[in-house]
């Protein structure tokens, strides 16, 4: 599993880049929304991978950490996941009244 | 509690006399003058604690781990320089009050003269070298804002400017300086570092260290070759030069130097270096002040080669040096103080400061020359004055000093040639102004000033004499205590006697004299014809130095600019990857990748299966962004779900709730921005088939491979070895103890960390008011305003309905599912309130509570529209915001109430009849305001994109609900 977990953070992030790095607005939203999907997962995984044991704990007296998922890069990817969206939103919104003063959806506001 | 009080105080007044009105001079003056004399009275109830050589600490500590803390120091040294600058800024308030016209904005100036004199006294009484620093600056801006006081004028904005880059940027070296000593001293308090002793000078760090601090040292105190801030200074009002520039900022530097003696002093580096610039700046301050032709000119020269002359001594490595240094300092800030006054006196009464054309003003203000000619006196170092005193010191100590022939002798010489200038500078400054021909072309016919002008240089003159004639009974214990200070066991023997026999220092002191007197024949001979320039001009100008120097900062900085930067954005985006690569790349070129030796998790075909689309789905929206993009959001949508699911799989089922809601919201809100963006056909676009465009993609397309396979590499690296617990023993242990949760993720976000969720949904909420913010503005593209094609067919069909705001259910197509989607909002209500409750124990919380809710209202405005909707309900977005923000910040003010610190989670369990048991708890009021936050912020930002829909169309068309 790990190996196909890392290959996802992969390609992810990969196709991620390579929109950022186009010249079109919704391209660049588009990459950062699958940049941040990788980047999520990556944090995550920091955590390692594993099943079936949701870190909400069982009892009073189960408290091994090995019995529980490491909760900080969950708790940390959570936070990150709302706050993605709020930027997301942010970049949009500036980027439509960009487009709508320049005229152009080119990132630098004139076709080159 | 005093001490506090002598620093404070000043700020205090500050405060208050920036909101005075702008013509009341006298409430300012007696604000200001109250405030310095309180602080006066202050330090002289301190005086018997350090009479015995006693040290008046206040500490209050704040990042002790840091060596950081308010420390408060008053020692005898600090307390004869407390004295002195609060004492100064008595005399000089009152002298301001009659000197400052009607039409000046006082409030300003006292309000800034006011913080400088609480910063020079936090510099004073500093016993934290950062605190220090940190006073230290303050003073240099406070001496900004005063020399700029005229701003209109060229010359103060320049002088203030060329003021501030030499002493802030000496300011810098010295904090480095300072971070290095503490760092060899083992701790940044004042009593650390001087009991560091000979450890200092013994550390490898020394010299580099030496030289920052003498850098901020010498620029603040105008040595060589820092020293052509001063001039361009005294465009600021006289009462400023008199204050900051003679008397106590340029001080601060000689006070450092002082001040870390014991520690710095004693190598031949500090011998080398104090020396060399105080010597320098001793003589070519004597002997430019001789050619300059403005009175405040020939003050500022002086002032420099005072400085330099106590520079020097310090610099001598004599414990007896130090003395004379000490006391001259003392000596110089009265004599030169009742000068700058007297200067000031001048140009108020008679419109002009210049030399050449006054003359003779000795018949017009007799008190006012008798008051100048003594300070002129004590300056020239005349006997029965103190600065005769200070300067048979000097020379005794230069006779003293001891070294190779060059030294023994040579230094000597220089001191009697240097007293030679200053007695002819002296000379001519008196002579000149208020003896001579009486001057008949001035602007105002010159008259005595009012009395409040005139007194406080009297007072200070009055000094001068009581400290000449009797300094074993003045100053002489004050000086004794300030030394033993500095000292400590090993302050030696001094007298301070105004007859020892005929020496050779009285010897050099007549030499001087009459070696003065004859320069000054001479100059006045030959030196009208001479005036306006100096007859040798130093071969380093500094002040063409400094400019040339800040123009070649500033061209270098275009160039860099132009070579380093662009306004593209995409260049800046390649060259950010692309050093986040290389920072990548250097640990794993260093040490080599290897696996790590955990055992592999068999793999699942679903999972694997499941990720096959995820990729595909990636790739696919990489590939169809340009040309196709609501293909491009429905396959960004598919690589989001994959990816919530891998949560869900990997034991997090928070996150993959919180993913999916998201993800709905995301795909809302980009659905509504695709209805601004222009048409991109793919025939239209030429230009992708040159061969350039096709090498730029090739490159990036490397780039975005090198990315993806490092962090899947580096991802895999990490994934095959063995866990690290960190944290998360913590959090485990405790979550249910502490926190008194069960889900764990839970826990940490509202109660463990708590402070970073309370910023976090306060940055959400800022998000969405910039949102709405900017789209109340939005102009869009005049082509996206027509109606969208899609409608205008079915218009043209006959398909399209408006929406009737009045109609219960939605004609056409939406009816069933409007009937749907209004039975859902209830129920999904109910679910988000569930979410939200059980959060704290078991899936769910405020984050994905909220955007359920958020998802069930954008629902309604989807299939009934916005006009509909908001005809029947208002959900005011703004006030979900506002409440939730108050709701988690009042569940963190809770705790105050409790004496407990902010957030600090509060949990009550109560017994109800019918209920049972009942746990309450803050974290739920915490988690309740990020729950509203997040339905505020969701609901307010994607309203308002919705609602552009109604900007005015081409066509008269209904109003029409957000697309989606």
């Amino acid at each position: 599993m790990e190996i196909l977990f890392a290959l996802a953070i992969g390609v992810l992030s990969g196709s991620g880049v390579w929109l950022v790095l186009r010249p079109r607005t919704f391209q660049v939203i588009i990459g950062l929304a699958l940049l941040s999907y990788a980047v999520n997962l990556f944090i995550f995984g920091m955590g390692r991978l594993t099943i079936g044991r949701a870190p909400i704990l069982a009892g009073a007296d189960a408290t091994d950490v090995a019995l529980y998922a490491d909760p900080v890069p969950q708790a940390l990817v959570l936070t990150a996941i709302v706050i993605g969206f709020a930027t997301t939103a942010l970049l949009l919104v500036v980027l439509l009244a960009a487009r709508g003063l320049t005229g152009t959806d080119h990132v630098d506001g004139r076709e080159p | 509690m005093s001490l506090a009080l002598i620093v404070l105080l000043p700020f205090v007044g500050s405060l208050c006399a920036a909101f005075l009105p702008s013509n009341a001079r006298n409430a300012e003056a007696w604000l200001a003058g109250a405030v310095a004399l309180v602080c006066t009275g202050l330090t002289i109830s301190l005086y018997p604690d350090i009479a015995e050589g006693g040290v008046v600490r206040l500490q209050l500590p704040w990042l002790a781990q840091a060596g950081l803390e308010f420390y408060l120091r008053m020692d005898g040294f600090a307390w004869m320089f407390t004295l002195l600058v609060s004492l100064m800024g008595a005399l000089v308030v009152l002298y301001a009050r009659y000197y400052m016209s009607p039409e000046d904005p006082v409030p300003r100036f006292f309000s800034f003269l006011l913080a400088f004199m609480g910063s020079m006294l936090g510099i004073v009484l500093s016993g934290n070298l950062i605190q220090l620093v940190v006073f230290w600056e303050l003073t240099s801006f406070s001496s900004f804002m005063l020399i700029a006081y005229w701003y209109h004028r060229v010359d103060a904005r320049q002088g203030a400017r060329m003021a501030l880059t030499v002493t802030a940027t000496g300011g810098f070296c010295l904090l480095a300086g300072v971070i290095m000593l503490g760092e060899i001293a083992g701790g940044y308090d004042l009593d650390h570092v001087l009991a560091a002793g000979s450890r200092v000078a013994a550390h490898p760090w020394y010299p580099a260290m030496l030289v920052l601090i003498l850098l901020g040292a010498l620029t603040k105190s105008a040595q060589f070759p820092f020293h052509f801030w001063l001039p361009h200074a005294m465009a600021a009002p006289t009462p400023v030069s008199a204050y900051l520039h003679s008397a106590t900022m340029v001080k601060a530097g000689v006070f450092l130097l002082a001040r870390l003696w014991p520690v710095l002093a004693g190598t031949d580096l500090w011998f080398a270096l104090v020396c060399g610039a105080g010597l320098a700046s001793l003589l070519l301050g004597a002997a430019a002040a001789l050619f300059q032709h403005d009175m405040k000119g020939v003050l500022a020269y002086s002032t420099i080669s005072h400085l330099g002359l106590v520079t020097l001594l310090l610099g001598m490595n004599s414990r007896l040096a130090l003395v004379a240094a000490v006391f001259h300092m003392m000596n110089h800030a009265t004599f030169k103080a009742s000068l700058f006054m007297a200067a000031g006196i001048v140009d108020h009464e008679t419109g002009t400061r210049d030399l050449k054309r006054l003359g003779g003003l000795a018949l017009a203000m007799p008190i006012t020359a008798t008051v100048a000619t003594v300070a002129a006196a004590a300056m020239a170092g005349v006997p029965l004055l103190n600065g005769f005193l200070s300067k048979e010191m000097f020379f005794a100590e230069t006779i003293f000093a001891g070294g190779g022939p060059v030294l023994r002798y040579g230094l000597p010489a220089i001191a009697t040639v240097a007293g030679m200038f200053s007695v002819a500078y002296s000379l001519r400054l008196i002579h000149q102004v208020f003896f001579g021909p009486p001057a008949q072309d001035l602007p105002r016919t010159p008259h005595e000033p009012t009395r409040g002008m005139l007194l406080p240089s009297m007072l200070l003159v009055l000094a001068c004499l009581l400290v000449g004639i009797l300094p074993m009974r003045t100053i002489g214990p004050l000086l004794d205590i300030a030394v033993t200070s500095i000292l400590g066991i090993d302050t030696p023997e001094y007298s301070l006697a105004v007859w020892h026999g005929l020496t050779l220092p009285l010897l050099m002191s007549v030499i001087a004299m009459l070696g003065g007197l004859g320069i000054y024949l001479v100059r006045w001979f030959y030196g009208d014809r001479a005036v306006g320039r100096a007859p040798v001009r130093p071969p380093l100008d500094g002040r063409r130095a400094f400019d040339i120097l800040i123009i070649v900062i500033h061209r270098s900085a275009e160039r860099m600019v132009r070579f380093a930067s662009s306004r593209r954005l995409q260049p800046q985006l390649l060259m950010i990857i692309c050093v986040a690569l290389a920072v990548g790349w250097i640990p794993i070129a260093a040490t080599g990748w290897t696996r790590g030796q955990e055992a592999l998790t068999p793999i699942d075909p679903v999972y694997a299966l499941l990720w096959v689309v995820g990729c595909s789905c990636a790739i696919g929206a990489a590939v169809q962004a340009k040309f196709h993009r609501l293909a491009a959001l429905i396959m960004m949508g598919g690589a989001g779900l994959v990816t919530c699911l891998t949560f869900a799989w990997f034991s997090a089922p928070d996150l993959a709730l919180t993913q999916v809601a998201v993800e709905v919201v995301t795909l809302v809100l980009l659905l509504l921005g695709l209805r601004w963006l222009p048409r991109r056909l793919m025939f239209d676009d030429a230009r992708r088939q040159t061969l350039r465009a096709r090498a730029r993609r090739g490159r990036d397309l490397l780039v975005a491979i090198v990315v993806g396979g490092g962090l899947a590499a580096i991802s895999y690296a990490v994934l095959t070895r063995p866990r690290v617990d960190g944290l998360a023993r913590f959090f485990v242990e405790r979550a249910l103890t502490e926190g008194g949760g069960r889900n764990i993720v839970n826990v940490i976000l509202v109660d463990f960390r708590g402070f970073d969720t309370f910023g976090e949904i306060t940055v959400v909420s800022i998000v969405a008011l910039t949102v709405y913010a900017l789209l109340r503005r939005f102009r869009p593209a005049p082509e996206s305003l027509t109606v969208p094609r899609a409608q205008r067919e079915e218009i043209a069909h006959g398909g399209y309905r408006s929406f009737d705001p009045l109609a219960p259910l939605p004609s056409g197509d939406m009816r069933i599912s409007a009937v749907l989607v209004r039975l859902l909002l209830p129920m999904a209500g109910l679910v988000a309130i569930f979410l939200l409750l059980r959060g704290h124990n078991a899936p769910g919380g405020g984050f994905v509570g909220g955007l359920v809710m958020a998802t069930a209202f954008i629902t309604q405005y989807m299939v009934g529209g916005a006009m509909w909707v908001e005809w029947r309900m208002r959900v005011h977005p703004q006030y979900w915001v506002a409440l939730g923000l108050v709701s988690a910040g009042g569940a963190g003010m809770l705790a105050w109430a409790f004496g407990r610190p902010f957030l600090k989670s509060l949990a009550y369990d109560l017994h109800l009849p019918l209920l049972g048991d009942v746990h309450l708890a803050t974290v739920l009021l915490f988690d309740l305001g990020v729950y509203l936050v997040v339905v505020g912020s969701t609901m307010l930002i994607l309203v308002s994109l919705a609602h552009q829909s109604f900007r005015s169309p081409r066509e008269p068309v209904e109003p029409r609900p957000a697309e989606g």
